[in-house]
């Protein structure tokens, strides 16, 4: 008899997968098909605007929410039909660093990356703490590992929250606003570790961003969102050419074409006063 | 407007049904984590230490003035009947039924539901759970079960040591400074005390534990949940909610526990 996971098993080379996709928050539709596609071994940055969707686009790449229609299929699967099962075994091949960390604030730095060792693999302290020491370096974060989460700068954060995403080794990571926060120069850091990641461990990686530079430094491509829709996805050449106004908004950080007239909003404020 | 009413009034209702369904599956899913392997015996061990020995101090000093603030009053009045030999028995029974389980449950709401709502809604704020889903643990096993065994082991031991010490403040009121017999006291409590009492306050403890941990535990779970709770002042929201809700279901339970076993 073939398991929920087989039954939905759809034969596709992309690691990521998104057809269709509609998600809703009461009456206001926040995504509107959506149609996304991630190879191995790429990097896929997700752009835009405050409010556009990106965050609420991960969630579902990440099973955290249903959407309304559509389909995300991560190696195939289509993780919104699978059972808790194979999910489970699904979210144990992918890593997830939050935007600020998401560090369980009763655990130490070192406990906090070591708990889905204890959870899903029966290896003893020892490999376990050797394992923890590794990425705890890999991050720069050594000498961190029996401090609490409350004792950490945000960059700090941040690379433990990464450092506990590839604690297993995965292969497709999920990264949340990287630079969000952090001064210019972690925030290159933090970009050479993601590369660094991708080439040393052959990891494809969804990135959600805001910040340009980054994201034209990490990305093979770059899809852009606006109000819940994709706007344009491709290469960094590609979307610098693009002719899209909203787009080239974007990368030349312009403001949206709302100036306002000192005079007339003057007016517009006095107006029924008198 | 009629209509309006009418239809703000269903949506209300609607919304209160959808709640206790949420809730009560909340605590149905936490149960179910107990037969899952391997318990979470480390962390269980950890809570119980927050909820039992850290809320002691307060349960004693709560326990002794209440217990001689009881002996003041049953004194007051016994001795306008002459009966103040039944001193020890009134503190006793009071205490043991009604104030011990009463006053342990508030003083819990107080220190640990109250901490406990909040840290669970900072985690939900922090994106604690959706971190822990995203690694495949299980939120009820890991954050959950722990805490509501460590209330249902810590209250009624708490309310144990309560009576104890609320009877002693008793003793020290009625015995010591109001100068009532020792051994009527004593014989007193021991004539009137029975099994029942016990359980009925060993009950009611039982249960005040299991209302306050599940209210504080689901209250700050769902908090994304409620759409005017945001940030910190939706994690305050939302542990007064906590607080107040509790109290007040504790107070039914007890009503009802009350009703049935006397």
């Amino acid at each position: 008899m073939a398991n929920a996971n087989t039954n939905h098993k759809i034969a596709s080379p992309a690691v990521i997968q998104v057809n269709n996709l509609n998600a809703h928050y009461g009456k206001v539709q926040i995504l509107k098909n959506i149609n996304l596609c991630l190879e191995q071994g790429n990097i896929l940055v997700i752009m835009g605007g405050s409010g556009s969707g990106k965050s609420t686009l991960m969630k579902h790449l990440l099973a955290l929410k249903k959407p309304s229609s559509g389909q995300v299929l991560i190696e195939g699967s289509d993780i919104n039909k699978i059972n808790a099962k194979a999910l489970a075994k699904q979210r144990m091949r992918m890593g997830v660093a939050f935007q600020g960390g998401a560090l369980l604030s009763s655990l130490t730095v070192g406990e906090n990356i070591k708990l889905p060792l204890h959870h899903h693999h029966k290896l003893d302290a020892k490999t376990i703490d050797i394992m923890t020491r590794l990425k705890l370096d890999l991050m720069n974060l050594g000498g961190a590992e029996h401090l609490m989460p409350s004792q950490l700068s945000g960059g700090m954060l941040k690379r433990a929250g990464l450092a506990r995403a590839v604690i297993q080794d995965p292969k497709l990571l999920f990264f949340d606003e990287p630079s969000a926060g952090l001064d210019p120069v972690t925030s290159v850091e933090l970009d050479q570790l993601i590369l660094k990641l991708r080439s040393a461990m052959s990891m494809s990686i969804v990135v959600v961003t805001h910040d340009l530079d980054s994201a034209f430094t990490i990305a093979d491509k770059i899809t852009i969102l606006n109000e819940g829709e994709i706007i344009i996805t491709g290469t960094v050449d590609e979307i610098k050419q693009c002719a899209d106004e909203r787009v080239q908004n974007l990368i030349h950080r312009k403001a949206r074409n709302n100036q306002v007239d000192g005079d007339k909003f003057l007016k517009h404020l006095t107006t029924g006063m008198q | 407007m009629l209509i309006n009413s009418i239809s703000n009034l269903g949506d209300s209702t609607l919304k209160k049904i959808n709640g206790t369904g949420r809730f009560t599956l909340f605590l149905s899913l936490c149960f179910s984590k107990l037969l899952k392997w391997p318990f979470p015996l480390k962390d269980t061990i950890k809570q119980t230490l927050f909820i039992g020995a850290r809320t002691l101090p307060v349960i004693l000093v709560a326990g002794l003035f209440t217990g001689m603030v009881v002996a003041l009053q049953f004194y007051d009045t016994l001795i306008r009947f002459g009966s103040v030999d039944l001193l020890g028995s009134a503190v006793a029974l009071s205490l043991i039924r009604e104030l011990g389980p009463v006053m342990t449950g508030l003083m819990v709401i107080a220190r640990v539901g109250s901490a406990t709502c909040a840290e669970i809604a900072i985690m939900r704020n922090e994106e604690q759970f959706d971190a822990l889903d995203c690694m495949a643990i299980d939120n009820h096993h890991f954050v959950m079960l722990p805490r509501l065994i460590a209330a249902l082991i810590s209250v009624p031991l708490l309310t144990a040591i309560f009576d104890v010490v609320g009877i002693s403040g008793g003793y020290i009121v009625g015995v010591v400074i109001q100068g009532v017999s020792e051994a009527a006291f004593q014989q007193g409590m021991a004539e009137t005390i029975v099994w029942n009492d016990v359980l009925m306050g060993f009950t009611k403890s039982f249960l005040f534990g299991l209302v306050i941990i599940w209210i504080a535990m689901a209250k700050g779970f769902y908090l994304h949940l409620d759409p005017n709770a945001h940030g910190a002042e939706g994690v305050s929201k939302v542990t007064t909610e906590a607080v107040v809700t509790s109290a007040i279901l504790m107070l039914l339970v007890d009503y009802i526990i009350s009703a049935f076993l006397l």
